[in-house]
């Protein structure tokens, strides 16, 4: 029975750890912004599409 | 000649899907309606850009309105005004965020975060939709602030760049510290309920005496944080209001927290015994939880502009015909400036030209602009329209006619007014209360056994916490805002709520409050016009966008367009075009040439000639909203109404007659007169609502108990408040008003559900019976049903009185 103790350690360092990685997370920014994400992530395929039938022309707009 | 007599076939621009009037201009079989929006699609063709248009259809907006002069950026080529803009800054990247407020579909995300594929100086760049802000980093060596900002006004996008940017802080929408604060909380309650639930079962005696001590101490441990941190706030706001020898809601909280801490330390480490502290986890939990919910805040608005926010960041100075960027604060009185179209006057003025034209709607919410003479003093807020002036400054921008307004201690001190939240008033009688009956408790067993009379105070305190009371408030208002805020009426913050539950009288600014420019009525005087003439004149209105061509367009009606030939718009003037040849001019008196002498006690006269020849002149005036008048009849039944308009007065009858007699009118209010007004109301013991738009009625709103900002597109301008609605809901103000009042019904009905819980709680709290697991059940419970209820209620009361609709599946 006394592997519980050690149970009980582990979990507590693991819940802790979990704490501390929201905490981070929240500092970063990542819950400031929770709309535009979803969007972007739609993005990606679209954009590499978009470079395959129109190559870029190199002229850049002043 | 072209001839279309239904409006919704005609071809629509490809960049914005507004209806191209006559001939669109056509490139790559694509129609636009203006060059601007041309102008937007090359560039994006040109860079590959064109998913754009994919992701959403007419994604863009339209850019007939915009100015093409990018001299108004000057300024950024400041080091100054850049160190202020900018977020970070070396040699090689700078960040800068900005503000976009047309920020608003797919394909602005897209484009905006793909800016490095037309200039490879732009690093990278991120939007917040949200927000509305897009943050850019880019290599300054290869490309300038202003030449993104260009850049950015190019593609139709042009930030709004604003003098309260400075220093570049933004609010997080809810507090940072708070959500750290209940994560914490959150975190040591679970844990402690999983540590408590084998004393609830009695599992201890299964797994031994050992478990059942290290599981109290593991709780001890786990509760340090949720004191120390996150209910510190508690304490200290308790502590506050003991100093100004009140007692709010937070003073019995923190006696509940401390008499549930002590006892189940002496309970733990003196009796062997579990106390309660997954209890005390769980009450401070759902205490930051209410609070949480209560700080809804509305990310795009801003409730706390001053008049800086409006002005420019910077003004041309010409010293000795050199033309200098400066930034306003080094402004001084004698300098002479340079304003070109479409900018803002930042201070009180002389006009040094022949003639100018000013667009004062910041200041009045009056869009039709205004002529001004030489010599003639231009007040600051105006926007010129036309040629660029020269002006010399009288007064330095903090001092002008309007700006002086923030002058007034009004503005100094944090509104107070004399409005208290049900729950202060009721948590004095309370916490009395439960102290008395406390007492009594322990007289009473301490005759017979200490310790029992010792468990009895306690736990009287413990079980009264008022959990439920404290959470039945920012519960109910959480609501409330959520609702208004669907209702398209956003508050600064809760308790704005309670505060308009209680004021008898209301505020009203006539100009663009009451009245609206779209429901202007318009007189024709002169000859009789054909159907031809009418055709024409739509063909010639349409092209402008002027406010006075818009109104004339919304009266000619739908009508068909006609071919004129060399349309010129003149600034200030009029407008003129060619119809087989003979010349159409509208516009002022003195552009049609015309002598007649015609008096007007209001509004605006606009003349029309054909081929040198006067047909006569339209009339403008500005009308009251249709609902108006049924709103204010409706509340005149419940509130006291007065009218502050800056206008004369020759409008009162006919004001009289559409919006009843219990009105009181007051004209030719100046912005100062209008503060004094509310300060006046409030010094006579009344609770003002003031419902206002311009920078004029900033005053007013501020010195009212409930200021009431009125917009035509929320994100938009509008000046401090404690409420910013859509002019489109004004109607349902006193809705708005009664929802206000039954959420107090509804708090109070939640209070006597809390009282009766107590009341349970404390029976068995003054007989020694309370014991950890009947804590630990009722004080959840209690907390829960008061959520329910309220919520509930909210919306039930919401949806009878129309505020939201049930979604149709």
């Amino acid at each position: 029975m006394e592997v519980i103790f050690l149970l009980i350690a582990i979990s507590l360092v693991m819940a802790v750890t979990f704490l501390y990685l929201f905490f981070k997370a929240m500092r970063d920014g990542q819950f400031d912004d929770d709309y535009t994400p979803s969007v972007r992530i739609l993005f990606e395929s679209q954009k590499k599409k978009v470079k395959k039938d129109q190559p870029t022309k190199p002229k850049s707009y002043e | 000649m072209i001839v279309n007599p239904n409006p919704e076939s005609l071809t629509k621009c490809f960049h914005c899907g507004e209806a191209c009037t006559e001939s669109p201009i056509v490139l790559e079989e694509k129609s636009f309606c203006c060059q601007g929006c041309k102008l937007v699609y090359e560039v994006l063709s040109d860079n590959g850009l064109c998913s754009y248009y994919d992701l959403e259809e007419f994604p863009g907006e339209s850019q007939k309105l915009k100015s093409s002069k990018f001299q108004k950026f000057d300024f950024l080529e400041d080091l100054d005004v850049q160190n202020q803009l900018l977020d970070f800054k070396n040699e090689e990247e700078c960040h800068v965020t900005f503000f976009i407020p047309i920020i608003h579909c797919a394909s602005c995300i897209w484009l905006l975060e793909n800016l490095m594929q037309i200039n490879s100086g732009v690093i990278s760049s991120r939007v917040d939709f949200i927000k509305k802000k897009v943050q850019v980093k880019y290599n300054p060596n290869k490309i300038s602030l202003k030449e993104l900002v260009v850049l950015l006004s190019t593609i139709g996008y042009e930030p709004k760049i604003k003098l309260s940017d400075e220093g570049g802080t933004s609010n997080p929408s809810i507090d940072n510290k708070l959500i750290t604060q209940l994560a914490v909380a959150g975190f040591c309650f679970g844990n402690m309920m999983l540590f408590s639930l084998p004393e609830y079962f009695s599992e201890t005696k299964l797994l031994g005496e050992g478990f059942k001590g290290l599981f109290n101490y593991l709780n001890v441990l786990l509760a340090l944080p949720v004191i120390i941190y996150s209910a510190n706030s508690y304490f200290l706001s308790a502590w506050n209001s003991l100093k100004q020898k009140k007692v709010n809601m937070d003073v019995p909280i923190v006696l509940g927290i401390i008499a549930l801490f002590l006892y189940s330390l002496w309970e733990i480490f003196f009796s062997g015994n579990a106390g309660f502290m997954d209890s005390l986890g769980g009450l401070i939990f759902f205490l930051l939880l209410g609070k949480v919910y209560q700080q809804k805040t509305f990310a795009t608005l801003e409730f706390d502009r001053d008049y800086k926010s409006y002005f420019p960041m910077a003004v041309t100075k010409l010293v000795q015909d050199q033309e200098n960027v400066v930034p306003i604060s080094k402004l001084s009185i004698g300098d002479v400036i340079l304003i070109g179209d479409q900018e803002l006057i930042p201070a009180d003025s002389i006009l040094l030209n022949q003639s100018a034209y000013i667009d004062y709607s910041f200041v009045t919410g009056e869009e039709i602009p205004v002529s001004i003479k030489k010599g003639e003093v231009i007040y600051a807020g105006g926007r010129q329209i036309g040629e660029p002036i020269l002006l010399t400054v009288q007064k330095s921008p903090s001092q002008g006619y309007l700006t002086d307004l923030w002058n007034n201690d009004a503005f100094e001190k944090e509104k107070t007014g004399n409005l208290e939240p049900l729950a202060n008033k009721v948590s004095g009688v309370f916490t009395w209360t439960v102290l008395a009956v406390a007492f009594v408790a322990f007289l009473f067993w301490s005759f017979e056994d200490l310790s029992l009379a010792v468990k009895a105070f306690t736990s009287v305190l413990i079980v009264a916490c008022p959990c439920a009371l404290a959470m039945s408030t920012p519960f109910t208002l959480g609501n409330t805002l959520r609702i208004f805020g669907k209702g398209k009426l956003y508050l600064k913050n809760a308790s704005v709520v309670e505060k308009m539950a209680q004021v008898d009288t209301l505020v009203f600014d006539k100009t663009g409050t009451l009245t609206s420019p779209a429901n202007a009525t318009i007189n024709f005087h002169g000859e009789c016009l054909t159907d031809e003439t009418k055709d024409v004149l739509k063909s010639l209105v349409s092209k402008s966008s002027h406010p006075l061509s818009n109104r004339i367009n919304q009266w000619l009606g739908t009508r068909s367009f006609l071919k004129i030939d060399g349309f010129k718009e003149i600034k200030g003037k009029g407008l003129e075009a060619f119809y087989f040849g003979e010349c159409i001019c509208l516009g002022s008196q003195e552009f049609i040439g015309s002598k007649k002498l015609i008096k007007i006690s209001d509004g605006n006269l606009v003349f029309l000639s054909i081929a040198n020849h006067e047909i006569g002149y339209f009339h403008i005036q500005s009308g009251l909203r249709e609902s108006s008048p049924p709103m204010i009849r409706e509340l005149a039944k419940s509130y006291e109404l007065h009218l502050l308009s800056g206008d004369q007065s020759h409008e009162q009858l006919s004001l009289r007659s559409n919006l009843g007699p219990q009105i009181n009118f007051n004209f030719n209010q100046s912005p100062n007169d209008k503060l004094e007004y509310l300060q006046n109301l409030s010094r006579n013991g009344k609770h003002t609502l003031m419902v206002g738009d311009g920078l004029n009625d900033a005053g007013a709103l501020q010195a009212s108990e409930v200021g009431i900002a009125v917009t035509e597109q929320v994100s938009h301008f509008s000046p401090a408040s404690d409420a910013i609605i859509d002019s489109s809901v004004i109607s349902k103000i006193p809705e708005f008003l009664a929802f206000a009042k039954s959420n107090r019904t509804i708090i109070k009905i939640s209070f006597l559900l809390s009282f009766a819980y107590n009341l349970i709680g404390i029976s068995l709290a003054v007989q020694g019976l309370l014991s950890p697991v009947i804590c630990a059940i009722l004080m959840p419970l209690s907390s829960i049903t008061v959520v329910i209820f309220t919520t509930v209620s909210t919306n039930l009361v919401a949806l009878k009185k129309g505020l939201i609709k049930l979604k149709k599946d």
